[in-house]
């Protein structure tokens, strides 16, 4: 009897304590655990696992087949062709963009900060749009380019200008937050003591700003080779052509070939799924770097800056 | 200062090449559109297309289904940010990685994998269907899907600023006598709330303009189910360039109003955080 008393009292002591301090009780943290977890798993997890299984859901022969089919590979080739093209584009653009906004001061800066952000905001469907009424037939420069033989709408160039718009700001956005975190001071030095605008780039910026810039080409590759609306509305839907792998997937749903469509869904699931591990683990070395940086007392413009968690307007 | 501001090279060369990428890439086709519009749409049937019954059902579904996923993923996007910083548990880091998958995951493949779970033979259609729940091909489908896509946004605007906030004020509130769910609301909430909010926009920004995911579990049936940017596509494909080009106009000022709240809202924020 005593023994239980006392415990009891213990047990009152520490519910006040929870009560007045700052935690919440146990049950209502294992609560409120259990419903973001049941969140994560509805909306994440099943999605994800749904894929793989109705993709092998006809067997793994069914599979392989709906995967080497030509019209499919041809799909895989332009998504590596489209993604080859505009990753490094935007890479070079943003490492340009970075170094003119976080190196230099002046007027109109907030307004370009904005105005790279802008294909964040717009609707891709827009977006592609946009590149149709300027190449299209119908468009400013169609007949022109009609009479010199260039085509741009239903072709490559103009799936590529639509996935440029689309991931324009991924890369620039990642790195000028890295650039502005890292300051000035030794772009400086290098140049005082001697080094040309070239080498210090080299040496000195580019190596800062390394995994900022990493986890921003991952970013952009993983939404070049995604993306749906933008391209949709330019590829024109050649199969075998000008059908990017989403574009693949959407014309075997159309089809009701749910097997094959599960199946190309399956390799951008994949192609997901590595994004999310390179991102992660970039995350976790720059974490490291950051907290070994606070460790060891540096100058302050040494000290490695954690890049934006996230590619979307700030 | 003026002095020390320029030394560095290259802001001519850089600053060009920035403003001409930016011109190709989005300010000249930008512009291209607004013009065609001012060219060949005149007022009067500018004014009705904008306003047609299919357009406006259209924008009702477009701008209804995103602010109820963006409403969703503000509850649950604050809930999960805090979870994620305050909590100790097995499998956090996973769960921590995996509130990027909509970021990472075509929209096309999400919206298939929806439409298929959700549908009446798929997992979790086949409970939510008997009760009622119809969650593809439906107008709830596109809800679902635009949750899905703006998952991320609250919580990794939300993580930072949970992670380094003192807490402090907390303690004090406590130790003056508040509960901790008084303390929630009158401390830890207004503080927080400009940055859900912001979240909240851009959330809501991304799922107005959303395509991709939407088509696959909509159902896409004119003034029901078909969401602005899809009645966008099926004026291209009718030829309708007016139709179209006056649709994207609309989505395109909606935009530009929705990237100035988020700037506005984003100034408004960093009052409430402390200096990075």
């Amino acid at each position: 009897m005593k023994t239980k008393s006392d415990t009891d009292l213990i047990r009152r002591a520490q519910a006040r304590r929870l009560h007045r301090g700052i935690e919440e009780p146990r049950w209502v943290q294992w609560l409120l655990i259990g419903v973001a977890g049941g969140f994560v798993g509805v909306f994440l997890v099943l999605p994800l696992i749904n894929v793989f299984v109705q993709a092998l859901g006809r067997g793994v022969r069914a599979y392989w087949k709906a995967v080497i089919e030509p019209d499919t590979l041809a799909a895989v080739k332009l998504t590596l062709q489209v993604a080859a093209i505009t990753v490094p584009l935007n890479t070079v653009f943003g490492l340009v963009a970075a170094w003119v906004i976080a190196k230099f001061e002046f007027r109109g800066k907030a307004l370009l900060n904005t105005l790279i952000d802008l294909p964040f905001a717009v609707s891709p469907v827009v977006g592609g749009l946009m590149f149709v009424i300027l190449f299209g037939t119908h468009g400013y420069l169609g007949p022109w380019l009609q009479q010199h033989h260039i085509q741009i709408i239903f072709a490559l160039p103009g799936i590529v200008l639509a996935t440029v718009f689309v991931t324009f700001p991924f890369v620039a956005r990642e790195v000028v937050a890295v650039m502005q975190a890292s300051g000035t001071e030794q772009e400086q030095a290098a140049l005082t003591l001697g080094a040309s605008g070239w080498q210090t780039f080299w040496r000195v910026t580019l190596p800062n700003v390394k995994w900022g810039l990493l986890y921003g080409v991952v970013l952009c590759n993983a939404r070049a080779m995604g993306e749906f609306g933008a391209v949709s509305v330019v590829s024109g839907h050649i199969a075998g052509r000008t059908d990017t792998l989403p574009l693949r997937v959407d014309k075997l749903y159309h089809d009701y070939n749910t097997t094959g469509a599960f199946a190309v869904a399956s390799l951008l699931a994949v192609l997901a799924l590595v994004t999310l591990l390179l991102k992660t683990l970039l995350e976790w070395h720059q974490e490291r770097q950051f907290q070994r940086a606070q460790q060891v007392v540096t100058e302050p413009g040494l000290e490695p800056s954690r890049p934006q968690p996230t590619g979307v307007p700030v | 200062m003026a002095a020390k501001r320029f030394r560095l090279p290259g802001f001519g060369l850089t600053m060009g090449y920035t403003l001409c990428y930016l011109s190709a890439v989005v300010l000249i086709p930008m512009a291209a559109l607004v013009l065609r519009v001012l060219e060949q749409v005149s007022w009067w049937d500018f004014w009705r297309l904008a306003t047609a019954e299919r357009a406006l059902a259209a924008y009702k579904l477009s701008f209804g289904a995103a602010a109820v996923a963006a409403l969703i993923n503000a509850l649950f996007g604050t809930l999960l940010a805090w979870v994620l910083v305050r909590y100790r548990f097995p499998g956090k880091r996973l769960m921590d990685a995996l509130v990027d998958f909509p970021f990472a995951l075509p929209t096309a493949v999400a919206g298939l994998t929806l439409a298929n779970l959700f549908a009446a033979e798929g997992w979790l259609g086949r409970f939510l269907v008997p009760l009622g729940i119809q969650g593809a091909y439906t107008p709830l489908g596109v809800v679902i899907a635009l949750t899905f896509v703006g998952m991320p946004f609250v919580v990794r605007t939300l993580q930072p600023v949970l992670e380094s906030m003192e807490r402090d004020v907390e303690e004090a509130a406590a130790t003056l006598g508040a509960g901790r769910f008084r303390t929630f609301c009158c401390i830890l909430a207004p503080t927080l709330l400009p940055t859900v909010l912001m979240g909240f926009a851009q959330a809501f920004a991304r799922a107005v303009g959303e395509y991709g995911s939407v088509i696959f579990i909509a159902g896409n049936k004119p003034f029901e189910s078909e969401i602005a940017p899809l009645l966008v596509v099926m004026r291209l494909e009718e030829y309708d360039y007016a139709g179209a080009m006056t649709l994207a106009v609309v989505l395109l000022v909606f935009s530009f109003v929705l990237l100035i709240s988020i700037h506005l809202l984003s100034r408004w924020a960093s009052h409430f955080q402390p200096a990075a």
